[in-house]
């Protein structure tokens, strides 16, 4: 067995094999910087086409206007971003309430027992397909009272759930257990603790995730299928009808095929896309400074 | 050799039951101490120059200027936070992936400058070997946390015999010889810690730095640390940094002490023999720690 | 203070015990109360997740006892003879789902090991976000950009590329001019999944203790030798997890393929021609089947996308508790 280490005279150039291993070394990390950058280019990309090709449909009449009459006329999205407004309400409401609920019983209250089911279970609903959402709800209310309003919000709301239920357990286990002992130990009643230090402390993320939740189901259009699809081209504010939304009104502008249409649905992507991306960078800017403030 | 040869305070202080059957046989083989001095020059491994170190705005060690000699147990003492792990991390460039890491003055290895263009710190580390506080086995079997090494730097004919020696190295080999295909993570904190040294010096460097490498362990393992300590330094140069005084007292030929300056900044204070620091130090504040620790 | 201390406490009257015991009362029903309301969301989640299966199983039940358990392997969809199988589509999902699962983890692996390991902090909390903000495009945008901007540039540009390269596998063809085809929905899909993988094995990557990459490099090992020999083992279970989950979400993605796949039911082994997935068939035909045997097909169609994504769940689950026993 022969030393190969080499003499301390020899300078601290790389000896032996080390030069051709920092090649391979070298070469391998510039494959991941070349997939993070290929990645930061899809995105710009992508973007940059939506900007592009949406910027130049936007006008006053195309946001306020009615939807196209028939397949190919011009006409507007005012509808559509009032009909997408009120089911991401409708959805963020009943979303919220069962994903707060879901995470304060699973952090809170269950038994470790209890709490692994009702675990796997909101897994395997966060893994559902999004157009398997809109098939349930087909079949339990739009087979029996049509399509409406209501029945899409559920359907968005099985798909955010979820999401706001992840989110909430994330920033309740995060509050420290010491904040719960130190109130348990004054003697406060458990549900006081819940509702004055336990919620509070996870306000910021909760809030985040709700945001987060509503713009995920904004854009969501495979629970809208089959369950809001069937609208006119006038304002629907009764939610007991079909509500024009953006998703399915960009689906369909493109399936037409007709060059007007392809621009509107442009025009209409970016909207949808620019208040996306917003609302997402605003809520990662809102829980990174909840979450400083309190020294998390 | 007897125990009247130790500082007084030392020989008083230490608990003989725990550390007798170690300190025996080591003293033994370190005896010519005295001697050595007297008769040769020693090669100087490192030549630190003013070296200074900052984190962004923060300077965390300042003017640190001392020779370590080749084949000799150097240790850095002194109150925590007074830059002598700082120190010891940039003698192989572990500080280099620290965020705004910045030294300056002349830190060189047998004459190379560590810190210069042409220093490779891959090559810096494979000839300058680390272990650290913690035991860190890799999630490995015993075998495969050694040869890892070697196998990296194409060291594949016989790999074995490699193994077998630095588990010997390390006296490590007698307890996991039947065993060398289990993960490295069953062993105990003491022999994870010399499995971590028999993996540095499997590949055979030419230092071995040691960061506090007993603190975590208890004082049994301890020992036979501080035994192996003994051993290495016949082969290699030692660098270690310890916080327990005693421990310098029994494994070190020279020390330095390092501490705290007005700005709060760490610095070098003294180095010298061992035996001189400890007995005769030149430095007040040197005095005032040593007596501080031994009350 | 003092007189705090010294004065003995006053017996409570008889109208502070009565608050008291009233305060109790009230505490112990809002306790109740909370309770009760937390077990609701938590049964919601349940139940709905039960009546999704029973539901879906119920509307299959007159295909499956048509065409029993081999009905995902005939590969003849034809309504107006009600002769259903589901193979053309289960064999879309498939390989489309495989193919930009091979794409995606290669790319989303690299990037999680940038991200975690070798970016700058200031640059990886930057360029992490970004990616991120891939996953937030909604589908039906994806869609359009994949019509209007991936087809073509798959058809001329890509497509030309792999035939030439990989053509003697069998799976990249002579490229059509039309862009409609399972590759371009690979590459959609690919997109979407990206930021599965890529953020879930970034945040695995940076579970690696710091002690064991510090040990690794006072080894004297490389960047590459570190991440291969210490940071991939420690992760393997991990980015096996994240790469199910990728996986089973190209599975169900129905509305960005639809749009791209070119919705024919064939089933050929070259990528470049159109084909069809099973969410993009339910999507395309659900709302309008030809008969009540096909409706129930799609039902069954539906099941076969539910047994597929519960597993894949269970299964990521299964890996990701394993890799986490291990370390």
């Amino acid at each position: 067995m022969s030393a190969i280490t080499p003499d301390p005279a020899h300078a601290l150039t790389p000896s032996g094999n080390l030069a051709r291993r920092l090649r391979v070394s070298l070469a391998i990390q510039g494959l991941a910087v070349s997939a993070a950058a290929l990645a930061a280019a899809i995105l710009f990309i992508l973007v940059g086409f939506t900007v592009v090709k949406g910027i130049g449909a936007l006008s006053w009449s195309f946001l306020t206007g009615n939807l196209p009459a028939a397949t190919g006329q011009a006409g507007g999205i005012g509808p559509a971003l009032v009909g997408t407004a009120e089911l991401a309400l409708m959805a963020g409401i009943i979303s919220v309430i069962l994903g707060v609920l879901t995470a304060l019983f699973l952090t809170e209250f269950a038994s470790p027992r209890v709490a692994s089911p009702v675990r796997l279970m909101l897994d395997l609903l966060a893994g559902l397909p999004t157009i398997l959402a809109g098939v349930f709800i087909y079949g339990l209310v739009v087979s029996r009272f049509g399509q409406s309003g209501i029945a899409a919000a559920i359907a968005l709301a099985m798909v955010m759930t979820p999401l706001v239920a992840r989110a909430t357990l994330e920033s309740l286990q995060r509050v420290p257990e010491t904040w719960r002992d130190a109130a348990s130990a004054l003697g406060v009643s458990h549900w006081r603790t819940v509702l004055t230090v336990v919620l509070p402390g996870a306000a910021s993320g909760i809030t985040t995730a709700a945001i987060l939740a509503v713009a995920r189901g904004a854009g969501e259009t495979a629970p809208l299928l089959f369950t809001s699809s069937l609208y006119g081209n006038g304002v629907q504010l009764n939610p007991m009808h079909a509500l024009p939304n953006i998703p399915l009104e960009i689906y369909t502008l493109i399936e037409t095929g007709y060059p007007q249409s392809v621009s509107m649905a442009w025009g209409a992507a970016f909207l949808l896309m620019a208040t996306i991306l917003l609302v997402n960078i605003g809520a990662r800017i809102l829980l990174r400074r909840g979450e400083r403030k309190r020294g998390l | 050799m007897t125990f009247s040869d130790l500082p007084t305070e030392l020989a008083r202080d230490t608990p003989v039951a725990a550390y007798g059957r170690v300190r025996l046989t080591p003293r033994a083989q370190s005896a010519p101490v005295p001697d050595r001095r007297a008769e040769i020059v020693r090669e100087v491994v490192f030549d630190a120059h003013d070296v200074s170190v900052d984190y962004g705005a923060k300077r965390a060690l300042d003017g640190v200027t001392m020779k370590i000699e080749r084949n000799l147990a150097t240790a850095l003492i002194g109150p925590s936070g007074c830059g002598k792990s700082t120190f010891l991390r940039c003698l192989n460039r572990m500080n280099d992936s620290i965020p705004n890491f910045s030294l300056g003055g002349d830190l060189r290895y047998f004459g190379h400058d560590l810190y210069g263009p042409r220093a490779n710190r891959v090559e810096v580390r494979r000839r300058i070997g680390m272990v650290f506080q913690k035991p860190n086995p890799f999630p490995k079997s015993i075998y495969d946390n050694v040869a890892w090494a070697p196998r990296n730097l194409g060291m594949r004919q016989g790999l074995n015999e490699r193994v077998e020696k630095a588990l010997r190295g390390a006296a490590l080999w007698d307890e996991v010889k039947d065993r060398l295909k289990q993960s490295a993570l069953g062993l105990s904190g003491g022999q994870q810690q010399r499995l971590c040294i028999a993996r540095a010096i499997a590949v055979e460097p030419d230092v071995v730095l040691l960061d506090e490498p007993a603190s975590a362990l208890d004082p049994i393992a301890t020992a036979s640390i501080e035994d192996l300590i003994h051993q290495l330094k016949l082969r290699y140069t030692i660098v270690i940094v310890t916080h327990n005084m005693q421990q310098a007292m029994r494994v070190a030929d020279r020390t330095a002490f390092f501490s705290l300056d007005e700005q709060r900044t760490g610095t070098l204070i003294e180095y010298a023999d061992t035996k001189q620091l400890f007995s005769r130090p030149s430095d007040s504040r040197t005095r005032d720690y040593i007596t501080g620790q031994f009350g | 203070m003092s007189s705090l201390l010294t004065s003995p406490p006053l017996p409570p009257t008889a109208r502070d015990r009565t608050r008291r015991a009233r305060l109790r009362r009230v505490d112990l029903r809002a306790n109740r109360f909370l309770i009760a309301l937390t077990w609701v969301g938590a049964i919601a989640v349940v139940v709905v997740m039960a009546a999704v299966a029973f539901q879906i199983i119920q509307g299959a039940s007159q295909a499956i006892n048509r065409f029993g358990p081999l009905f995902a392997f005939h590969s003849t969809w034809v309504p107006s003879l009600n002769k259903l199988g589901g193979l053309s589509f289960l064999f879309g999902s498939l390989i489309t789902s495989l193919v930009a699962l091979v794409f995606a983890t290669a790319l989303g692996v690299s990037i999680g090991l940038f991200l975690a390991l070798l970016a700058p902090r200031a640059v990886a909390n930057v360029l992490g976000p970004l990616v991120e903000m891939l996953a937030a495009i909604p589908s039906v945008v994806m869609g359009l950009i994949g019509i209007i901007i991936i087809s073509p540039f798959s058809a001329h540009t890509l497509e030309p590329v792999f035939h030439a390269v990989l053509g003697w596998t069998g799976l990249f063809g002579a490229p059509p001019q039309n862009g409609s085809s399972l590759f371009t929905a690979s590459l959609v899909l690919t997109i979407m999944v990206l930021p599965i993988i890529s953020s879930l094995t970034r945040d695995i990557f940076r579970t690696v203790p710091i002690e064991l990459r510090d040990g690794a490099e006072a080894l004297g090992a490389t960047r590459w030798e570190m991440i291969r020999g210490i940071v991939l083992p420690t992760t393997v279970s991990g980015i096996t997890g994240a790469c199910v989950l990728g996986f089973a979400r190209a599975m169900g993605e129905a509305i960005a393929v639809t749009q791209v796949v070119g919705n024919a039911s064939l089933i050929h082994a070259n990528l470049f021609l159109p084909g069809t997935t099973i969410a993009s068939a339910i999507a395309n035909q659900f709302e309008s089947p030809q008969n009540n045997l096909t409706l129930s097909g799609l039902y069954y169609l539906a099941l076969v996308l539910l047994v597929i994504g519960v597993l894949t769940n269970l299964l990521s689950r299964r890996v990701v508790a394993h890799g986490a026993r291990l370390a």
